[in-house]
Order: C-alpha cells, then sequence, then structure tokens
C-alpha cells in the first residue's frame, strides 16, 4: 500500500490519513467475462491504477499447431480461440494459409464465407451487446438477443452440424455446402430480426438509466486508440475510420456496398462506452445488408474443387488478416519444408484491446470499471490462447 | 397449486419422510455458481437464456460460491485456474455438487495430448458428481446433466447416520 500526498484536514485540524488500497477482481467475477483478474489500485472510490493479470486460460495454441500431423488439423484449435466468433477465426487462418499456399478458392466459397463470417459477427456482437446490457443492470436485451441468437446458430447447425465450433471452412474450400432451405431461412431470420433489433435498440440504447451509466465513461481517445493498435469496434467507437473489410479487402468484400461504422460522441464524448456499444449495434445492420447481398447473388459451383489433397508448402512464410468482430484478427504461419507448420502466431484483437484498459479506466469510479470491461468486449480464450 | 386451489374445508396434512421433503426442496432450487471458463460457458449461458432456460428447474446464477449448491465446471481448466477452482469449491457449503461440462474438464478435451498448462480432468482437484460429454455439450445435455443430478439427490439421505 502507498500513500497518498494529499491530506484531509477535520474541523479540529487533524490530519486524516488516507491510503490507497489494492482490490482483487477476479479470476471469478460475473462480469469480467471470464477467466481475467484485475488487481485494482483504489483512492477511495476512484481507480488510480489497473493491472491485469491473464493465463487463466492459457491452452497452449501455438504448441498445439507445432504438433499436428498437417495444416487443416489446426483448425479445430482456432476455432476455440475466440470461441464466440469461429467462423471468422477459421476465416483468418483459411485466408492465411491459402495466402501461404497460392490456392485460389472457387468464387461460391467466398461468397458463403462472407454469409457465415458477417452472421458470426452478428452472434458475437449480440453476445457483446447482451452481456453488456447485464452488467449495466438490463437483463431484458440479454433474453432477447439469445433468442435471435439462437436461430443463427440454427443454421449453422444446418450447414455443419455444430452450434459453436464449426471446423466448417477449410483450406482452399468449405466442409459442406449450404443445405437446401438455408436461402429461404436466412432471409426469414433477416426480416425477424430487424424488429428485434430496432426493438433492442430503443429499449436499451436510449434508456436514460443507460446513457447516464455509459456516456462520457471510459473515453478513449483518438490517438492513443491508435497508438495502442486497437481495433475494430474499439477503434471505430474513437471515431477513427478503419476497417479491413474496406480498407484491405481480403475474399471479396469489396462487391458489397455497405457502411463503416464510426462513434460520433452523440451522448457525450467520441470514444466513450456508449459510443463502443453503439458502434456494435449499428454494425449488425450492416451486416445484413451484406448478407442480403451476398444472398442475392451467390454464384454456382463445386465448394470443394480447390482443397489440396496433400498440404505441403514451400518453405516461406504468410500474414493473413480479417477484420472479426472484435477487430483486426491475423494469423502469421511459418512454413518449413515439412506438412506441418513451423510456428503459427496469432494476432488476438482482444489482447491487443485488453492492453489500453489501464489508461481509460483512471479516474473513473469502480462501478464503471465494470461497464469499461463489458464495453471491450474481451474473450478470454483469445487474450490467453 | 392447480390441483389444490381452494379444495378443502380446512388445511391437510401431509405425511412424507423428512428425507423425501428436504430432497424435494433441495433439488428443485439448486442455486448454481456464474462462473464461466471457456468455450463450454457460452453454451451454459445459452442454457440458461431463453431458449432453453435452466431456471425453470430452479437453477439461479449466483455470483458467490457461498450461496451455491452446484458448481458448473464449465471447460478448460488450467493449472493456473486449479488452485482457484479447488478454493471456489472449498467456499461452497455442504452439501455441495460438482457438474463436470465438456470434455475439458472430464479428461483435458483437446488439450489431453499437448497441453501443458491444461489440467487432464477437473476430478483431479476436486469430486464430480455427474460428468456432461461434448466437445462443447449441447443446452439440452446440460439440462440432462442436470437432470442426472437431481436423481442422485433424490435418493440421497440427509439425516441417517452413514454406516461407518
Ligand atoms: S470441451 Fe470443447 S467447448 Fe468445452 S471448453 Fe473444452 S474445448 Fe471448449
Amino acid at each position: 500500500m502507498t500513500e497518498t500526498t494529499e491530506t484531509i484536514k477535520t474541523s479540529t485540524g487533524r490530519v486524516l490519513r488516507t491510503e490507497e488500497m489494492v482490490v482483487n477482481m477476479g479470476p471469478q467475477h460475473p462480469s469480467t467475462h471470464g477467466v481475467l483478474r484485475l488487481e485494482v489500485v483504489l483512492d477511495g472510490e476512484i481507480v488510480v491504477d489497473v493491472i491485469p493479470h491473464m493465463g487463466y486460460l492459457h491452452r497452449c495454441f501455438e504448441k498445439h499447431c507445432e504438433h499436428m500431423t498437417s495444416y487443416q488439423q489446426v483448425v479445430p484449435y482456432v476455432d476455440r480461440m475466440d470461441y464466440v466468433a469461429s467462423m471468422t477465426n477459421e476465416m483468418a487462418y483459411a485466408v492465411a494459409a491459402e495466402k501461404l499456399l497460392k490456392i485460389e478458392v472457387p468464387e461460391r466459397v467466398h461468397y458463403i464465407r462472407i454469409i457465415m463470417s458477417e452472421l458470426q459477427r452478428i452472434a458475437s456482437h449480440l453476445i457483446a451487446i447482451g452481456t453488456f446490457g447485464i452488467d449495466m443492470g438490463a437483463f431484458t436485451p440479454f433474453l432477447y438477443y439469445f433468442r435471435d441468437r439462437e436461430r443463427i446458430l440454427e443454421l449453422f447447425e444446418m450447414t455443419c452440424g455444430a452450434r459453436l465450433l464449426y471446423n466448417y471452412i477449410w483450406i482452399g474450400g468449405l466442409s459442406h455446402d449450404l443445405p437446401p432451405g438455408f436461402i429461404e431461412k436466412t432471409r426469414e431470420f433477416i426480416t425477424d430480426f430487424k424488429k428485434t433489433l430496432k426493438e433492442v435498440n430503443d429499449l436499451l440504447n436510449y434508456n436514460e438509466i443507460f446513457i447516464k451509466r455509459t456516456a462520457n465513461v471510459g473515453v478513449l481517445p483518438k490517438d492513443l486508440a491508435i497508438n495502442y493498435a486497437c481495433s475494430g469496434p474499439m477503434l471505430r467507437g474513437s471515431g477513427v475510420s478503419w476497417d479491413l473489410r474496406r480498407d484491405d479487402p481480403y475474399t471479396l468484400y469489396d462487391r458489397f456496398e455497405w457502411d463503416v461504422i464510426v462513434g460520433k460522441g452523440e451522448m457525450g464524448t467520441v470514444g466513450d462506452v456508449w459510443d463502443r456499444n453503439m458502434v456494435r449495434q449499428r454494425e449488425m445492420w450492416e451486416s445484413l445488408r451484406i448478407i442480403e447481398q451476398a444472398l442475392a447473388s451467390l454464384p454456382e459451383g463445386d465448394v470443394q474443387k480447390a482443397i489440396p489433397k496433400r498440404i505441403r508448402p514451400v518453405p516461406g512464410d504468410a500474414y493473413g488478416r480479417v477484420e472479426g468482430p472484435r477487430g483486426e484478427l491475423g494469423f502469421y504461419i511459418v512454413a518449413e519444408d515439412s506438412v506441418t507448420p513451423y510456428r503459427i502466431k496469432a494476432r488476438a484483437p482482444a489482447f491487443v484491446n485488453l492492453s489500453v484498459i489501464n489508461e481509460i479506466s483512471k479516474g473513473a469510479m469502480l462501478a464503471d470499471l465494470v461497464a469499461i470491461i463489458g464495453s471491450i468486449d474481451i474473450v478470454l480464450g483469445e487474450v490467453d490462447r | 397449486m392447480g390441483l389444490l386451489d381452494q379444495k378443502f374445508e380446512s388445511s391437510n396434512v401431509v405425511i412424507t419422510t423428512m428425507d423425501d421433503l428436504l430432497n424435494w426442496a433441495r433439488l428443485s432450487s439448486l442455486w448454481q455458481m456464474q462462473f464461466g471458463l471457456a468455450c463450454c460457458a457460452i453454451e451454459m449461458m445459452a442454457a440458461s437464456a431463453s431458449n432453453f432456460d435452466m431456471m425453470r428447474f430452479g437453477v439461479i446464477p449466483r455470483a458467490t460460491p457461498r450461496q451455491c449448491d452446484v458448481m458448473i465446471v464449465s471447460g478448460t481448466v488450467t493449472l493456473k485456474m486449479a488452485s482457484r477452482i479447488k478454493r471456489l469449491y472449498d467456499q461452497m457449503s455442504e452439501p455441495r455438487y460438482v457438474i463436470s461440462m465438456g470434455s475439458c474438464s472430464n479428461c483435458g478435451g483437446p488439450y489431453w495430448e499437448h497441453g501443458y498448462h491444461v489440467l487432464k480432468g477437473v476430478d483431479r482437484v476436486i469430486p464430480v458428481d455427474v460428468y456432461v460429454p461434448g466437445c462443447p455439450p449441447r443446452p439440452e445435455a446440460l439440462i440432462e446433466g442436470l437432470i442426472k443430478l437431481q436423481e442422485k439427490i433424490r435418493n440421497e439421505s440427509l439425516v441417517q447416520k452413514k454406516a461407518v
């Protein structure tokens, strides 16, 4: 414990000693979204310092990559990294591996991948906003959003048989083509989902209590966000218009029409918690737009045509990156002359975004720290890997 | 109480055993420790959300171990986390139960072979009552596990002396 320099005097002239104290938050805490542990230094109720401790979910991802017997076997482990957005993880790995192997995949595969990863982005944002609502004391949006998330999971289950961890996007193709009825069911979902989206938006984001709790809290200024290499809704919430889908188009994102959402500081300062949450909320509309366009122009083709029989790349390296729900997700693959990767390094957006927590929560109240953690939207599987 | 609603002239007496009464009460309000570890925790969340609604079995998530009856270990237990889980388990009051959800906490799951930082089964640190297989188990599977636990509780006896 350290003493603060400030002295407080009572009316009789006695000096009161004030001390900073350390509070331990987590690893079992309902609002740390997993097993994050924060060491919080407090002055009264004001946060002085936040030191995140990680590693409670370190599952040896890199070690597994080195020990698999082929590049394809890495995919299930990639799934389990960011377990609320498995499709985008697979997509990032596939993009990197295809770059390394110089594989051209058919157009239909690209389209299906885009549909899947946008559906996944919606599913992930639904969890993010739902649980964030719980942290702020609003339970209803969670129930509404989980109801609709189940419908997305049904679509995934129809396609590949799994609800959460898919192993669907393979290097060079997909494990299954779209099942019959998928397109109609997706369209149906989109129509219904738009209603929920609007309803919950009115219920939650413009609720007076919610605004009071989130506006002007945890402000992340533009330059700080860039210096810390934040990405995804964290960065866009601070007013930086940067989205890999537009600025470094992978697969066929340049064919679709949609907007990059940025925070504008409608309820307070640009880059506060409200802005970050709102970016996620509005991004779901854009994802719906992309899915609609992709469904309308889905080309025909064989989704397994380009899958290589045996993967043995020429020695070298490649970095592939995609815009995941949490930001720039990249895989750096180093290949030697063998059928297994020499090393795979993941650039995990949640890990990078979490690093800024100390800067943005200094001076906040302890209760606001919960709002700040919720708005970063971390997934510990990805932070610790 | 639709069947019994205002059907009788005076209040009635029900004859049952102490064990049955206690067990009936205990198994119908199993409070669960709200504590997610990894991927399986997302399915646990789905199980308590709208579509599956675990609360209809009396399972209410609580944030502190001291109020809980059942701990659902949902996900990969790493070596660093294992000592914390043991400690949380010790803080729960008796009678307490543990459901191990998913392959990871059953036996190490996909991290069984090369996971140098993964505990190969949570039963190495705390006793487990019900194992739910799957990676991740579906919410239905978790609910099945819960019903199995209720069966177990139904056949227990809290009041009888244990044979030594
Ligand atoms: S059993 Fe599978 S889904 Fe569950 S925590 Fe382990 S890897 Fe994740």
